[in-house]
């Protein structure tokens, strides 16, 4: 190939720059366009709009059904976090570090999650509650326990793959010298295990937070009354009324979930791990 | 410092012999380098001492204090890795004072400790540094400051210059022998670099197939090898295979007759092992003296090496010795040797070692 002159390496960058301003455009439009929407002056979402308001966000604001959902998908997700991270990371850390009979199998099977349908997962629970109820006599079904349970099995996919991530790049040297210079099995973990799994544990709890907050198909069946999560609610919104209402709490949702992005990105780079 | 002593150790995994039967005392303040290629046994030796892996048998004492069955924080050893293994998430100081601080010396003493260690291999200024700032030399000494600042009882090297570039190398080896010195640090350093090893350590132990093949002094393996594994891997040797007609004599599978000197070895099949530059080389029909012994050839390759040159000679079908001599000055005639042209090899009787033929074992030293 003759050496590129200066005309084709500018060419070659206006490609790349051209190229990225449109993926960028493509995945950023729905995002504007729900917040666009959120402003337009009209019941039936049509363009282009009569006006602007804020009524919609005082509309959304106003109805305890988004209020309690915003507060009840939290919750949910904060717990399923919590418990999800915790199992998940001892899986991941068994699974790195120890060589037993099928635990390629277990990695396999960690990921199912991902895998089966949210709607079918949420039926099959549905189904398991129901009979776990009358085996045991404790409720399951429209608890904030059984949605918390079924939550976490989301979690642990990610948090499966990021921490065994930051394990298998972590040199038992490492953990081999913090031994030799004296400290104990359980101070070597606290002193430089875990903090070298850091960045996969913060990554992996960001990415089951947003899992367990924005999930619908999985929560459908197993909400009850008085624990309607976020995504649920907006649903039963949507079946009686077709207004930007919905783009609002939508807006609102992206705002909370990427204010939290950029704290998390303060204590650990996510460009970097994601 | 404290005298490591190992008595007997071995290792198997399953039928493998990882390490066998290795028995090893390094003095207080020695430095004995492990040397042998690799798969050999000797990391496994040194991480047996560190207690990374459990002996199937055998014991090993630091300073009087059997620490065998002892898991490898309690051990008192200070250890530098090959990958150096810094903490990352640490700064430079903090990473040496890891081990003081696990040893609970209090704060004030701690800093001065760290200080002085890093002072040491001259890194006083950058301890605020993280481990990813610095250059693989740097890293190094790093490595060496947090496992000496706790005065270990021994301090054991796997393969610490490995990671470092040539010149880099010669610097660090250089630096690591002063500080074992002037410390007077109970060292055991693993290598697969025989020039490493040489000229570091007091004393070699070179490992083969987990047995330990000599012990001894770099003059003592070198001048006296035990075996033809340690002639051929400590420098280079001629071997010739042959049997010990007398004593004294020696006769070649070539039909070579050599005079050897009379070690009391009973006459049977033997191996001779010639350093090929205690060959001289002649042109045929120069005389030879009554107390040499000589063979000629057909020169089959010249080597110019600068300051030396080497001479490969074929003696009879098989039979080949190289010769390393200095490159003789341009007006010698050994000079206009060229490949196909007869020579005469000469070397003196004591220049010949005896050694048990290959596949028969053959140990001591």
């Amino acid at each position: 190939m003759p050496a590129a002159g200066p005309g084709r390496r500018w060419l070659g960058r206006f490609a790349l720059r051209a190229v990225a301003t449109v993926v960028f455009c493509f995945m950023f439009l729905p995002v504007f366009f729900v917040a666009w929407i959120s402003l337009f002056d009209q019941q039936i979402v049509s363009f282009p709009p009569d006006g602007y308001t804020f009524a919609w966000y005082a509309n959304a604001l106003s109805r305890p059904e988004f209020a309690r959902g915003f507060v009840t998908s939290f919750q949910v997700a904060a717990v399923a976090t919590v418990i999800g991270v915790s199992l998940g990371a001892a899986a991941a850390y068994a699974i790195v570090r120890f060589r037993f009979a099928g635990s390629g199998t277990l990695n396999t099977l960690l990921l199912g999650p991902l895998v089966v349908p949210g709607i079918v997962a949420g039926t099959a629970l549905y189904v398991y509650y129901v009979a776990l109820e009358n085996a045991l006599d404790v409720d399951f079904r429209a608890t904030l326990h059984g949605l918390v349970l079924g939550h976490v099995l989301l979690t642990i996919p990610w948090t499966v793959r990021l921490v065994s991530a930051s394990l298998v790049g972590l040199d038992r040297a490492m953990e081999e010298a913090a031994a030799n210079l004296g400290a104990s099995p359980l101070t070597v973990f606290r002193r430089v295990t875990l903090p070298m799994m850091r960045p996969g544990l913060v990554a992996a709890s960001l990415f089951s937070f947003i899992q367990s907050f924005e999930n619908l198909e999985l929560s459908l069946l197993l909400v009850g009354p008085g624990r309607i999560t976020l995504p649920v609610a907006m649903l039963n919104y949507l079946e009686f009324r077709i207004d930007p209402t919905i783009a609002a709490v939508a807006t609102m949702q992206i705002v909370i979930i990427g204010a939290l992005m950029l704290i998390s990105d303060r204590f650990v780079k996510l460009s970097r791990i994601v | 410092m404290s005298e490591l002593v190992l008595t007997s150790l071995r290792k198997t995994y399953g039928p493998t012999v990882a390490v066998d039967d290795v028995s090893l005392t390094v003095r207080e303040g020695e430095l004995v380098a492990l040397l042998g290629p690799s798969g050999c046994g000797k990391t496994t030796t040194l991480r047996m001492v560190a207690g990374f892996i459990e002996p199937t048998a055998g014991q090993i004492v630091i300073g009087g204090r059997d620490v065998t069955h002892l898991p490898p924080h309690r051990r008192d050893t200070g250890m530098v890795f090959q990958s150096y293994a810094l903490f990352p998430h640490m700064t430079v100081a903090q990473n040496v004072a890891f081990g003081l601080e696990m040893r609970n010396v209090p704060k004030a003493e701690a800093e001065k400790r760290v200080a002085d260690a890093l002072s040491l291999v001259r890194l006083g200024h950058l301890g605020e540094r993280y481990p990813r700032q610095l250059s693989g030399g740097q890293q190094q000494r790093v490595a060496l400051a947090r496992a000496l600042v706790v005065n270990p009882g021994v301090f054991l090297l796997d393969e610490p210059l490995s990671n470092l570039d040539a010149k880099l190398r010669l610097e660090v080896r250089v630096e690591i022998r002063e500080l074992q010195r002037r410390l007077g640090l109970t060292t055991v350093f693993v290598t697969h670099d025989q020039e490493e090893a040489l000229t570091l350590a007091d004393r070699l132990v070179v490992m083969a197939n987990g047995v330990v093949q000599q012990v001894g002094t770099p003059e003592e393996l070198y001048e006296s090898p035990a075996n033809l594994f340690v002639a051929g891997f400590i420098g280079r040797s001629n071997v010739l295979a042959g049997r010990l007609v007398s004593p004294g004599r020696f006769e070649s599978r070539g039909g070579l007759a050599v005079s050897v000197p009379a070690d009391g070895r009973a006459a049977g099949p033997a191996a001779l092992a010639l350093r090929p530059e205690r060959l001289t080389l002649a042109e045929p029909g120069a005389p030879v003296a009554p107390c040499m012994n000589s063979a000629t050839g057909k020169l089959v390759l010249v080597t110019y090496l600068g300051a030396t040159s080497e001479y490969r000679v074929d003696l009879r079908g098989d039979e080949v010795l190289t010769a390393t001599l200095p490159t003789p000055p341009a007006s010698d005639p050994l000079r206009r040797l060229a490949a196909g042209d007869p020579v005469t090899l000469t070397w003196p009787a004591d220049a010949c070692r005896l050694l048990a033929p290959d596949g028969a074992h053959d140990q001591g030293g």
